[in-house]
């Protein structure tokens, strides 16, 4: 049944920190790698030579953020990378409005999955998510999402340290954590509560697992060239900020025309 | 939202045909016979032929016959139930009217009833999301309810109630025109909710360059400057002109055959308004509805 557990013993999932990551994509490969090579339906491409598309399930967005003017001092615009995975929900809409039962969330780790057997490729699921965390394949025709790499992190064959999600093991930045977001003591937990973890789109009801970091205030460095810190600091001034001479002349002279 | 021309035919005829089933169901007309043969080859087509069209949307065919196991919390599970067992009733009432004249009412009620379920729960799959808050509103099965009635209404010749049920349907799809141009505002979800970041926010950089799934299905732009001029011919010919024919010729015979195609031409139109009107809020992560 596509019914949702009441409770879950365990919330696994990601934390993801807007500070720190840099837009590289290295999880985005890692995440298509994995998952191309491993369970279910590989992830395609279409016209991967021309007008490229294919399926993800995780995906990098930049956004530009104009923060408010500071007593009255504009500021600068700032860049934010923005990694996007399923939020494996705790009221996950898209497993509501499964008619075959291919959708569910297990009760005893949280994780939002499909079965890619029963799935009949009619996309509501994909319609009910508001994150945009489940792309159909155009070559197999049945529903993909991240899986929270549920063949990874459980998987004995693999090195301790590789059983965690593929895009979490790859990112060089450390932007991404994986735990169990249910247990006040994990380490995720922590960052959450250090850094004001937040939910994405709380008005859609949806209670999503993962969580974000926001970005830190930008900080505030010394205006350049001031104090006595760099004893070159006057050699390196600017000179002559209004032309004189000849310069000067050629100057107004052109302003007139 | 992309709208798929099997699903805009899908909803378009089978509810008529269902709302054609309605009518037979609680004997307006009571019918037998080779009429009763046309009428129900008329409204079984219509129906069914919905049905099938709906098929040819999904990715995975072979596994359609799983969408019965989960009535219990999935709407497009309930409208596949509903679909058959109501189509199987009005087989047999059907039946027995048309090969041994016999009217048994328990059947016809039950299989009107479930005629009207099927139909309310294709409405249902789309006004449950909340996701798309054009068509989270109670309006939605409104409309999808009058047209069906509307549409029964006129091909069983019920005049009267066919006028009744076209003008509620205009009216219905009116207001949820104007509801649904302010459902995205109230749903309250922004690029700043959706990134919970802080300051003016705009999208920088898209994911890949190339277009997905996502985009291709739910972020759609084309024609919908033409929204307006086509809310207007969908109202006119889904209505208006349905209305002035039956109301000034009510038994003129090709008359009312043009009132019923302008009724399903309009009723298209309409569906692919609701469809290409739609904006679902994962748009905000590829920059659509930007403020002005
Ligand atoms: S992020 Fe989307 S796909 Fe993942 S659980 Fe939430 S609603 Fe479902
Ligand atoms: S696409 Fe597959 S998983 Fe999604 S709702 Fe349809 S049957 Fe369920
Ligand atoms: S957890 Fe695994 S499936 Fe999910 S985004 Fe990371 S790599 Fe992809």
């Amino acid at each position: 049944m596509t019914a949702l557990p009441a409770t879950t013993a365990r919330k696994l999932g990601l934390v993801i920190d807007l500070d720190t990551c840099v837009g590289c994509h290295a999880c985005v490969t890692a995440c298509k790698g994995w998952n191309t090579q491993n369970y279910g339906a590989p992830l395609s491409d279409q016209d991967a030579y021309g007008d490229a598309s294919g399926t993800f399930l995780n995906r990098i967005h930049s956004f530009q953020v104009q923060p408010e003017p500071v007593n009255d001092v504009p500021q600068l615009a700032q860049t934010t990378h923005f990694p996007k995975s399923c939020l494996h929900c705790e009221d996950a809409p898209c497993v509501t409005v499964c008619p075959t039962g291919a959708s569910y969330k297990r009760a005893e780790d949280g994780i939002v999955l499909v079965n890619e057997d029963a799935c009949m490729g009619c996309g509501l699921c994909a319609w009910a998510c508001p994150y945009g965390a489940r792309e159909m394949d155009q070559a197999a025709g049945v529903m993909k999402k991240c899986t929270l790499c549920v063949d990874r992190i459980y998987n004995e064959n693999l090195e301790e340290i590789d059983r965690q999600p593929a895009c979490v093991r790859t990112c060089p930045a450390g932007a991404r954590h994986f735990g169990d977001l249910a247990d006040p003591d994990s380490h995720v937990s922590k960052l959450v509560a250090e850094r004001g973890g937040l939910d994405l789109m709380p008005e859609q009801g949806t209670k999503p697992v993962n969580q974000y970091l926001p970005p830190r205030p930008r900080d505030t460095i010394q205006p350049v060239m001031s104090g006595d810190e760099d004893i070159l600091a006057p050699f390196l001034a600017p000179v002559a900020e209004e032309p004189k001479g000849f310069l000067a002349w050629v100057d107004r002279a052109l302003e007139k025309l | 939202m992309q709208p798929a021309p099997s699903v805009i035919i899908f909803s378009t005829l089978s509810g008529a045909g269902f709302g054609l089933l309605f009518f037979l169901g609680i004997g307006f007309p009571v019918v037998s016979g080779g009429v009763a043969f046309v009428f129900y080859l008329i409204a079984f087509g219509l129906a069914v032929g919905g049905l099938l069209a709906s098929v040819f949307h999904l990715g995975n065919k072979k596994n359609a016959w799983k969408s019965f196991s989960q009535w219990r919390t999935s709407w497009l599970s309930r409208e596949g139930w509903f679909a058959v067992v109501g189509l199987l009733v009005m087989g047999l009432y059907a039946f027995l009217q048309v090969f041994f004249d016999t009217t048994v009412f328990t059947l016809g009620f039950t299989g009107a009833a479930l005629s009207l379920a099927t139909v309310f729960a294709t409405s249902m799959i789309y006004a449950q999301l909340r996701t798309i808050p054009r068509w989270n509103q109670p309006a939605t099965p409104g409309f999808f309810l009058s047209a069906s009635l509307a549409g029964g209404a006129l091909l069983s010749g019920n005049v009267t109630t066919a006028v009744i049920f076209l003008i509620i349907l205009g009216a219905i799809t009116v207001f949820h025109w104007w509801k649904g141009d302010q459902r995205f505002a109230e749903a309250g979800s922004t690029i700043e909710t959706a990134t919970q970041l802080k300051g003016r926010v705009s999208l920088w950089e898209k994911p890949h360059t190339g277009q997905n799934y996502l985009t291709h299905e739910m972020i759609f732009h084309v024609a919908r400057k033409h929204a307006v001029k086509l809310r207007v011919i969908a109202i006119l010919a889904m209505s208006v002109v349905p209305v002035v024919l039956l109301v000034l010729f009510p038994v003129h015979h090709v008359l009312a055959a043009i009132a019923v195609l302008s009724y399903l031409a309009g009723v298209f139109v309409q569906r692919w308004l609701f469809f290409a009107e739609a904006e679902h809020v994962v748009g905000l992560y590829y920059g659509a509805h930007a403020r002005a």
